[in-house]
């Protein structure tokens, strides 16, 4: 039984950085029309800056949960503005093959200094240790991870659905010339949005530094589970992209104790599962 | 939605004649390859690349569907011709056709669920069936996980050509790669090819002809993953191995960034495309990573500010169909 929960505590891990990237992507998609691909190259880029924080400047962990982001957040605004701009009217798929470019550009530079192995973070001295809860032993920073996560997660969600910002960024996504007609700067708040949702993907890789080591491809593969993650759920809602990271974590968790040898392929075993019975995924619309 | 390839011309016979006359000048330029000393095992691999291109063209270029999981196609059939000519022993011309049915048959199961969604979701759909079969393909024994197969024999084709003589090998490949292109040709001026660009250009509209677009679509996929496939069967016969490098997402980049550097939606665009990329591989193999970076910023460029590609600007600027 103590597997059976290690597992699935890995799962709610698994889970909590597929919600918190796959949300990112939902939020981005909405907005810019955009599959971003270079989501996994910029979270690797949070890990890494955590990395570069603590090694050159000394900053800890705590203030790296809040610099990372914002640091990462604002070079992908610069990409934005740079280049992901100029590509609004045409087809999708530029996006993606933008987005893919750039990808190779950031991982391939990343490689290229630090090879493929991974740095070891260290885990901050007050999440240190483990505490015994009777039926299993509980790592106090694998559980932090999950609830912190799960508290960016729906104020995320709290941000996009609840406030008077995100009511103008949904309308937005509905008709952003209409929106732009009330006096709102709809590019600001589409360079706004791929922040957000870049910083997402990097507060991601803080958390995950302590746990899978900082390495350059550590987010290659799992962006495109994270794509399988996001057909499954559909990017038409905020809290659907949240349960279905979560979910699809557990899931993952517990075929590892159960069949291990599935362990890498479940997720895209169920987003072909999900595609025969309903195409659209989960949440989605049908586009 | 802006359509991927803007400015379409209308066919007439002197698109017709064009093509031909570049047909012909691409089929002396390969024939004469030999007698230039130019490297042929280059050559060789960048015609197998050539016609896995223009087989992710034919989806692309003229049904409109972006697949970023074309190397499951050329690591499948590289794999089952590997295993075919290596353990059991059959002679090329079977291993390169059981290879090529492998390829289909993966084309027929990831295209009944692929096809379901289109656009991005396509992308995304079959960038993860491809990264699923990877997976598998590490686990199953046949593969020899990070080994690969290597020491392919290469045996006689027909019982008569000696593959493991260059020169032979090099025009079994050239003849092998002029019909993958010529089916591919074929297909995009048939009625078929039309209905796809219909549907490229307007899906609802070719739904409100009658035309069961989906339908349409599967048969286009099957149809590129099985060339693709047939690249891949090749492509076993010119590198002796077959490897997970053949099947990973990287390579199904390449393969887009080739087509995109060529120009998307042209005829010729795949071709030139593989042989600059492949070229390029070839001069800067001693940069290490760096050629990762440098595939990115061509994949950025391309984008930004050469959409049409290498052989689409030049059709354009003569107002030709290339």
């Amino acid at each position: 039984m103590q597997a059976l929960y290690a597992q699935l505590l890995v799962g709610l891990i698994n889970g909590s950085f597929y919600a918190l990237l796959s949300l990112g992507l939902a939020v981005i998609f909405g907005m810019l029309n955009i599959i971003n691909f270079a989501h996994g190259a910029l979270y690797m880029m949070g890990a890494f800056c955590a990395y570069f924080l603590l090694n050159i400047a000394g900053i800890g962990y705590w203030p790296a949960l809040i610099v990372a982001p914002i640091v990462v957040g604002i070079f992908g605004m610069i990409l934005e503005r740079t280049m992901l701009k100029w590509l609004s009217g045409l087809d999708h798929l530029y996006g993606l093959l933008l987005t893919f470019g750039l990808a190779l550009i950031i991982q391939g530079v990343f490689q290229n200094y630090f090879g493929s192995s991974g740095l070891p973070y260290a885990i901050p001295d007050e999440l240190k240790g483990g505490m015994n809860l009777g039926f299993m032993f509980l790592p106090i920073y694998r559980g932090w991870v999950v609830i912190f996560s799960l508290i960016v997660c729906l104020l995320t969600w709290y941000l996009i659905e609840r406030t008077r910002l995100g009511a103008n960024l949904r309308a937005a996504t509905e008709n952003p010339t209409l929106v732009r007609a009330f006096g709102i700067n709809v590019p600001r708040m589409i360079t706004l949005t791929y922040g957000l949702g870049v910083g997402l993907a990097a507060l991601a890789g803080v958390l995950s530094a302590p746990i899978n080591q900082v390495r350059p491809l550590m987010g290659a593969d799992l962006i495109i589970v994270v794509f399988a993650v996001v057909v499954i759920g559909g990017m038409g809602s905020i809290m659907g992209s949240i349960i279905t990271g979560f979910a699809l974590g557990v899931i993952e968790g517990l075929t590892k104790y159960f069949y291990p040898e599935a362990s890498n392929t479940v997720v895209f075993v169920l987003m072909v599962l999900v595609l025969l019975v309903k195409p659209s995924g989960l949440t989605g619309r049908t586009t | 939605m802006t359509a991927l390839t803007d400015d379409t011309l209308p066919v007439t016979g002197r698109t017709i004649r064009d093509e031909m006359i570049a047909f012909g000048v691409m089929t002396a330029l390969l024939l004469i390859v030999p007698f230039t000393g130019l490297y042929p095992f280059f050559v060789m691999q960048a015609l197998c690349f050539a016609l896995l291109a223009c087989a992710f063209n034919l989806l692309i270029g003229y049904g409109g569907l972006l697949s970023f999981g074309h190397a499951m196609f050329l690591g499948t059939a590289g794999y089952v011709t590997a295993h075919a000519l290596k353990v059991w022993g059959l002679t090329p011309e079977l291993g390169i056709l059981v290879g090529t049915a492998a390829a289909a048959g993966l084309g027929i199961v990831t295209g009944l669920v692929a096809v379901r969604r289109q656009g991005i979701y396509f992308a995304m759909i079959t960038l993860a069936l491809s990264q699923l079969l990877f997976f598998i393909y590490v686990q199953t024994p046949f593969t020899h996980g990070e080994d690969g197969i290597q020491g392919v024999p290469q045996g006689y084709l027909f019982g008569v050509f000696n593959l493991a003589k260059s020169t032979v090998l090099y025009y079994v490949i050239v003849a092998g790669f002029l019909l993958g292109f010529l089916i591919i040709f074929r297909t995009i001026n048939s009625p078929f090819g039309e209905v796809l660009k219909s549907i490229r250009e307007n899906e609802q509209r070719a739904i409100s002809l009658g035309y069961k677009t989906d339908q349409y679509k599967l048969l286009a996929y099957i149809l590129s993953g099985t060339l693709a496939g047939f690249a891949g069967s090749l492509k076993v016969f010119v590198a002796q191995n077959a490897s997970l490098t053949d099947v990973y997402w990287t390579m199904s980049g390449e393969i887009v960034l080739m087509t995109l550097v060529g120009g998307l939606g042209t005829v010729f665009g795949p071709v030139v495309g593989a042989f600059v990329i492949i070229a390029m591989q070839q001069y800067l193999a001693g940069f290490g990573q760096w050629v990762t970076v440098i595939q990115g910023v061509i994949f950025v460029v391309c984008v930004l500010t050469f959409r049409r590609g290498v052989i689409g600007e030049i059709a354009h600027y003569f107002r030709r169909s290339l």
